[in-house]
Order: C-alpha cells, then structure tokens, then sequence
C-alpha cells in the first residue's frame, strides 16, 4: 500500500505545531495501525529526522494507552483501540491524517502525546473503595445478582483510553466519570462512600476544564469498549441524590 | 459557596436546570397548542377570543405563566453558560472531523437551533402577546360581556405571507429542536431505563413531529380560508 500521512508535530507543549505531510510506501493491509507509524518512524530516523512520537502500551486493547484522531474519528474507522485497527481498513494511495485528543484538559505533550493525567484525578478525587473486601470470595457466595455483577463489569471495562473525550463535541468527560462511579455504584462494596464520591468526582471532572454532556452519544458511539450512555443516566442519579442527601454543606 | 449555589453551578447541576426548564416548556407548548386549536372553530373568533381572555386573566393561568417567563430566561442563560464552558473545553479544533457518523445533526446543533427558536419567539410575542397585554386593539361584545378581539389581529398577521413563512419555518426548527430535546432531558434527569426508556425516545419522535405541525397549520389554515 502507498499512504499519504498528515501528521500533526508539535515540539513541545507551548510550540504552536501543524500538520507535516509523509508519502509512505509498502505498508502492508495486515499490519495493524501502530506498526504502520513504526515504519514511519524508522524511516525518519535513518534520516536523522525526529520521530513522530505517539503514545501505546500493551497493543492488545486492553490498556487504554494508545490514542490518535484518525480521519475524523477517535481510534480511526472501526469502533476498537487505535492498536487493534489493522490497514486492510484503508486503501492504496488514501491520505490518512492523524491528529491528538483535543481537549483543554488533555493538553499535548509532544507531537500526537496528549497529557491525560485529568483522568487520573478524578479517580484519585473518589474512584475508589476504602473497605477492606478481604481475598478473592467464592462467586457463589457474593449476594450480587448476575445481571447487576455483569452490569458493573461491563462498566468496569473502561480503559480511561480518552476516546469519549475525543469524539464529544464538548470534550466531556461524563462517559469515562460515568462509567467509575457507576462500576461501584453498583456493588455492595461500593456504598459505603456512594454519595461523597458522586459528589467529588464530579467537582473534579468540572475543575479539570472539561465540557458539559449534550446527550449526542458521540461518545458511546465511539468508545472501544462500548460503554453505554447508561452509565451517565445512572451518574447524574447518583449526583443529584448524593446532594440532596449528603452531610455534605 | 452553599451547597445549592454550589450544585446549580456544577455542569450536572446546570444540565439539570436546561432539562427541567426544557420539560416545563413542552408542558407549556402541549397547552398553548390544545388552546389554539380553538382558531379552527368556525365562529368568527367568539371561543378564541373567550379562551384569550382567560388565559390573561385566571390567576391560576399567570401563575402558570410566569414559571413559563423563567424557564425561557433560564433555559436561554443556562444554555448559554454550558456553551461556554464547552467551547472552552475545546480551544483548538480538529482539522478532520468525522461527526455525523456518530450522532444526529440535532443533538450537535441545539444552541444555534435554540437561539432561532428563540428570535422567532421575540417576534411572535411581539405580534401577539405585547398587543394582547398592551396594544390598543379592538373589542367585540359576546352575551353582553366586552372581549379583546384578538381574532382579528391573529387573522390580519397571517394574511401576510411572510409572517406565515416565518412561523411554518420555525416550526420545523421547534421540531428538530424537540427531536433530540424531549428524550435528552429524561436523560439528564438520570431517567434511562430498559422498560421505559424507548416509550419515552418513541414519545419524543411523535410529540416533535405532531406539535409543531398543529402549530404551523394555524397560520397556513387562516391564510387559505380566512382571507
């Protein structure tokens, strides 16, 4: 395959940066997206030319490093992580622009490295349980019912990859907030601190700069583990009553 | 900061506000409609003029009114908060964007349909409702009680067709508005449920097509049949 790559550089976090063009020649349909970006890479270091930096990890999907805006769209044409999206999704002579996550609070870091640390906060801000739950229970004696267990794993899927910021028109975050507070919402562990972390994730996902939810399911629509639109309903429940009810002033 | 201040300035607690507000206003639109339906009554204008004069003198009508006054001032403040706090999200744009493949054109537009919506309101309670409260308009008698005829004045407004351009077009904006509104706002309000939820999204699809369509037959039917 012969790609043309319109790749956002940008040195460093105050550089004004722009769109640099790369002819690539000899991509093969099954390699997956970020062995396309390695040849790239190896190409321009033979020529002595800076690296075009992007983040990844695991390469299986499942570790939510890996990001890019490709062509419009958050992790590119297929509903998966940017490392799982294969080249037989493109066609010789296409021109593919790869751009960063934009959001005010996913500042770039270098290049198509976005700074998504904000998530982080908000997880330290109440994504957590401070219960002791012991060792690992027999499944059988957890007074969960199935259906609410595997409610709570599928929230719990979420990688914090950042997609749903990506593709919200509002760069919100309420998908990813969502999808936290409702993977412990929804278990006995989680009650004992159900109402001070709706409250405080909350405050720190608006104090990290991003948008409000518009309800457009950009971001459901997008995300790579499909977290559903659900978990933001089952988020602003547990806000509002969290408020009204806190002892919290 | 109390925790109320506190709440109502959060985007969960200023997305509230927009969907309550919004839910008090389809409230409104469902009344306003069912009472104008009585401009189809072939009486030269008697039920509508009664009805009228109700509707600006029952108590119970003003007290109804003035939550409608606050919902549009703060469905339109509110809005206009949560737009700026977005954008601001979002300084630099992305140069490819790809958005119609994952949400409706409605749900992205609600802003710039709102503020036609909102244009098209100054208009129309300045053609009716500033006239209504205080134009000079003439009077008609019905079993010796004295009623503003503000028949005569919707009938004279749609005999100019612009003006009834205007209201058939800001009816279809009021629809798409409504398309992504009705549901949006039973989500925001944190009511997403398996059983109810698509009676609710299918409700959406039939009230955003229904009302504004009574709505505009009003000044095309007076435009055909009344001149």
């Amino acid at each position: 395959m012969k790609l043309t790559l319109k790749v956002w550089r940008q040195k460093n976090a105050s550089d004004q940066g722009g769109f640099v063009n790369y002819p690539l020649d000899g991509i093969s349909k099954d390699m997956s997206f970020l062995e396309m970006l390695d040849v790239l890479n190896e190409e321009l270091s033979e020529k002595g030319e800076d690296p075009v930096h992007f983040d990844h990890d695991c390469r299986e999907g499942i570790c939510g490093m890996c990001s890019l805006y490709i062509n419009g769209k958050p992790h590119g044409p297929q509903q998966t992580t940017t490392c799982q999206l294969h080249m037989r999704s493109f066609s010789d002579g296409d021109t593919i622009t790869i751009e960063p996550w934009r959001a005010k609070a996913f500042p770039v870091v270098k290049d198509l490295v976005v700074d998504r640390s904000a998530f982080d906060r908000i997880i330290q801000a109440g994504g957590y349980v401070s219960v002791n739950t012991g060792g690992v229970p027999d499944a059988n004696e957890i007074p969960i019912p199935k259906v609410i267990a595997d409610e709570a794993f599928d929230a719990a899927t979420c990688i914090g990859c950042g997609a749903c910021v990506a593709a919200c028109k509002n760069a919100s975050a309420m998908l990813f907030t969502s999808a936290k507070i409702s993977q412990l919402a929804l278990l006995p562990q989680g009650q004992v601190e159900k109402k001070t972390r709706a409250e405080k994730m909350i405050a720190q996902m608006d104090a990290e700069g991003f948008g409000a939810c518009t309800n457009t399911g950009a971001c459901a629509a997008e995300c790579p583990k499909e977290i559903s639109l659900t978990n933001i309903a089952r988020m602003n429940r547990e806000y509002f009553s969290a408020v009204i009810s806190s002892d919290n002033v | 900061m109390s925790w109320v201040t506190k709440t109502l300035s959060s985007t969960l607690g200023r997305k509230l506000i927009m969907a309550l507000t919004g839910l008090f206003l389809i409230l409104f639109l469902t009344g306003h409609v069912s009472g104008n339906l009585l401009l189809f009554k072939s009486d030269g204008g008697e039920a509508f003029n009664i009805y009228a004069k109700f509707m600006t003198t029952n108590p119970a009508v003003k007290l109804l009114s003035y939550l409608t006054y606050i919902s549009i001032i703060g469905h339109v403040i509110y809005s206009i908060m949560l737009s700026s706090k977005n954008k601001a999200a979002r300084p630099v744009g992305y140069a490819v964007s790809k958005a119609s493949t994952n949400s409706s054109a409605a749900s992205r537009n609600m802003g710039v349909l709102g503020t036609i919506i909102l244009l098209f309101i100054v208009v129309h309670m300045q053609s009716f409702w500033a006239q209504m409260h205080w134009g000079s308009i003439p009077t008609v008698t019905y079993g010796g009680e004295e009623y503003k005829d503000l028949y005569t004045i919707v009938k004279a407004a749609f005999q100019i067709e612009w003006m009834v351009a205007l209201y058939v077009i800001a009816m279809i904006f009021l629809g798409i508005h409504l398309s992504h509104g009705f549901a949006s706002a039973f989500q925001t309000l944190g009511l997403n449920h398996k059983k109810y939820t698509p009676a609710i999204e299918g409700l959406g699809k039939l009230y955003c097509i229904v009302v504004p369509a009574l709505f505009a037959s009003m000044p095309l039917y007076i435009y055909f049949t009344q001149s």
